[in-house]
């Protein structure tokens, strides 16, 4: 294998995994209370900031950054659940669009006002920008350990799921909130809880783009949030394979795009890649792992 | 156990229940016949904390004291003990048989009293436990209800508020079904409260009954009573 294709299946898999953790929240939001929340993709840039201001900070060993980041992340998810959400539950579908989409705005221009229009850069310190050799390839380490850590947290919120009893009343919630409730189930809390574990997750995704990246800004977590609602939707809405598969598709296309066009082509990488959900959901209209749309009791 | 005074409840801007009165004593059965549309879900689901009362009373004697219902959450009534096998089943049909079952005790954090009450259920409904791994939604229509009253059980219901039981099934299941509460009453002592449209199953097994008609309570007495009473059998037991 050359190492130019190793360099990019590596990128592939670590964009992939960016997009796979915020999209594992849009997917369970969705398939919990059938709400798309639009300001899931500010948590990322939440979670960006979190980390940049802790770094800045010095004052948190470096090993307690991601845990604080996530801790953060869950708590500003299930803020926007109390806030934005629990006021209009009950209300009709268009509602839910409207409140989230208001959230996701007041969030990105309370950004602006308290942090500023000015994109910061911002470097992890040195030993975290080590460079591996791999198969003749230049990799950095980074792009190793989103993959690593995605695979982690997507293992561990899947088992959580099918096998803890809180993920079972999730499940049983995310088929019949009726029946749940008549189990004793507190659907509130259930959805408090969902907002805040796919909160957490992006905010960590808001932490890994930092140090890819190195720079960060307010309105940083729209585009990746969009195309994490994208691969949620290749994926198949609600499902949390479907959501994790979805972002690995959308990453490594990207990739490829960019990649393997002629360069005066990859400008326009973000067409091909829309391009190419469309073409997906032409022949699978309910995404990869959807089931087609059920009747729900 | 159970005590209901004139009870009023609204849907949206219907008044469904206009002044229910019933009573369910320790350890018997009480059913609620009464024709399509009457209010007898909406009183079960009353009862269960899922709709407001707009006047009148409905408490439950538990151990612990008298509860209000209408200032009980649902939550607070199934940790009470009462519980409710709803209208069409409605169990957990992209989940498995098991955790359908586990679900009923949700509650729960006793874990041998959970897997105990589960093997009691597999005792008493031997199909469910020879596919508890199945997905519950590949049942047929007897043994999803088979299901939804095993999930109910498993939760120790101290009330149990069974609404139609016999809806969509044959006849022949349906007696099954009804031998069985009938077993779980006398063997368990589970007190129930269930909800017929067909209303000579529900009579014969009970110890008290009430029929409801137009969101009141029209009459009332044991099931024997009801049974031999004409007009009764004119309105709910003849032809058509
Ligand atoms: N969700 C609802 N919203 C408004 N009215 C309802 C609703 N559900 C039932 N109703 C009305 O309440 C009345 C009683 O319904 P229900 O309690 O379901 O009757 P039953 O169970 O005896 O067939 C009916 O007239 C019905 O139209
Ligand atoms: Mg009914």
């Amino acid at each position: 294998m050359s190492d130019y294709l190793i360099q990019q299946i590596v990128n592939g898999l670590s964009l992939g995994s960016l997009y796979a953790l915020v999209a594992i929240g849009f997917s369970l939001i969705y398939g919990v209370i059938r709400l798309v929340n639009f300001a899931h993709g500010d948590l990322l840039m939440i979670g960006a900031f979190m980390t940049f201001g802790l770094v800045a900070s010095d004052m948190v060993p470096w090993a307690a950054i991601p845990l604080l980041v996530l801790a953060g992340g869950f708590a500003a998810g299930g803020l926007i659940e109390r806030v934005a959400f629990r006021s209009i539950s009950g209300a009709p579908m268009i509602t839910g669009f409207i409140v989230t989409l208001s959230a996701s705005i007041a969030i990105q221009n309370l950004a602006l006002i308290f942090l500023g229009s000015q994109p910061r850069n911002f470097n992890f310190p040195e030993v975290f920008r080590m460079r591996l050799p791999i198969g003749g390839a230049d990799v950095a380490l980074i792009d190793i350990v989103i993959p690593a850590v995605t695979l982690l947290c997507a293992l561990g919120l899947t088992t959580f799921i099918r096998r803890t009893r809180v993920g079972i009343a999730i499940r049983a919630v995310a088929e019949n909130p009726f029946a749940a409730q008549l189990m004793g189930i507190s659907i509130g809390r259930l959805v408090f809880l969902v907002f805040g574990l796919g909160g957490a997750l992006a905010a960590l995704a808001g932490l890994f783009w930092s140090g890819k990246y190195g720079q960060i800004n307010p309105l940083m977590g729209f585009l990746p949030g969009l195309k994490a609602f994208l691969a949620t939707i290749i994926g198949g809405v609600g499902s949390l394979p479907g959501a994790i598969a979805g972002g690995y598709i959308l990453g490594f296309s990207e990739i490829a795009f960019v990649g393997f066009l002629p360069p005066e082509y990859s400008g326009y990488r973000d067409a091909f890649v829309f391009g190419l959900l469309i073409l997906i959901l032409l022949v699978r209209p309910q995404g990869l792992f959807g089931e087609a749309e059920q009747e729900r009791a | 156990m159970l005590r209901v005074e004139d009870l009023h409840v609204d849907r949206g801007r219907t008044k469904v229940l206009q002044g229910i009165n019933l009573s369910v004593e320790p350890g018997e059965i009480a059913t609620l016949i009464g024709a399509n549309g009457a209010g007898k879900t909406t009183t079960l689901m009353t009862l269960s904390g899922l709709l407001p009362i707009a006047g009148g009373r409905a408490e439950f004697r538990a151990e612990r004291g008298p509860l209000d219902i209408g200032a009980t959450s649902p939550v607070g009534l199934v940790r009470a003990g009462i519980i409710h096998c709803p209208e069409g089943r409605q169990i957990f049909g992209r989940l498995s048989i098991e955790e359908n079952l586990q679900l009923g005790a949700y509650l729960s954090n006793d874990r041998d009293r959970i897997a105990q009450a589960v093997a009691d259920i597999y005792e008493w409904f031997p199909i469910l436990g020879e596919r508890r791994a199945l997905k519950a939604g590949n049942l047929s229509g007897g043994e999803q209800m088979m299901l939804a009253i095993g999930r109910a059980l498993v939760a120790e219901p101290k009330l149990l508020l069974l609404d139609e039981p016999s809806l969509g099934l044959a006849p022949q299941i349906t007696e099954e079904i009804f031998d069985a509460l009938g077993k779980l009453n006398r063997e368990k002592g589970v007190t129930m409260l269930i909800v017929e449209q067909n209303a000579m199953l529900a009579l014969e097994l009970a110890d008290r009954a009430f029929v409801i008609e137009n969101g009141r309570i029209v009459l009332t007495g044991t099931g024997k009573e009801l049974l031999d009473d004409p007009a009764v059998f004119e309105a709910y037991l003849g032809v058509g």
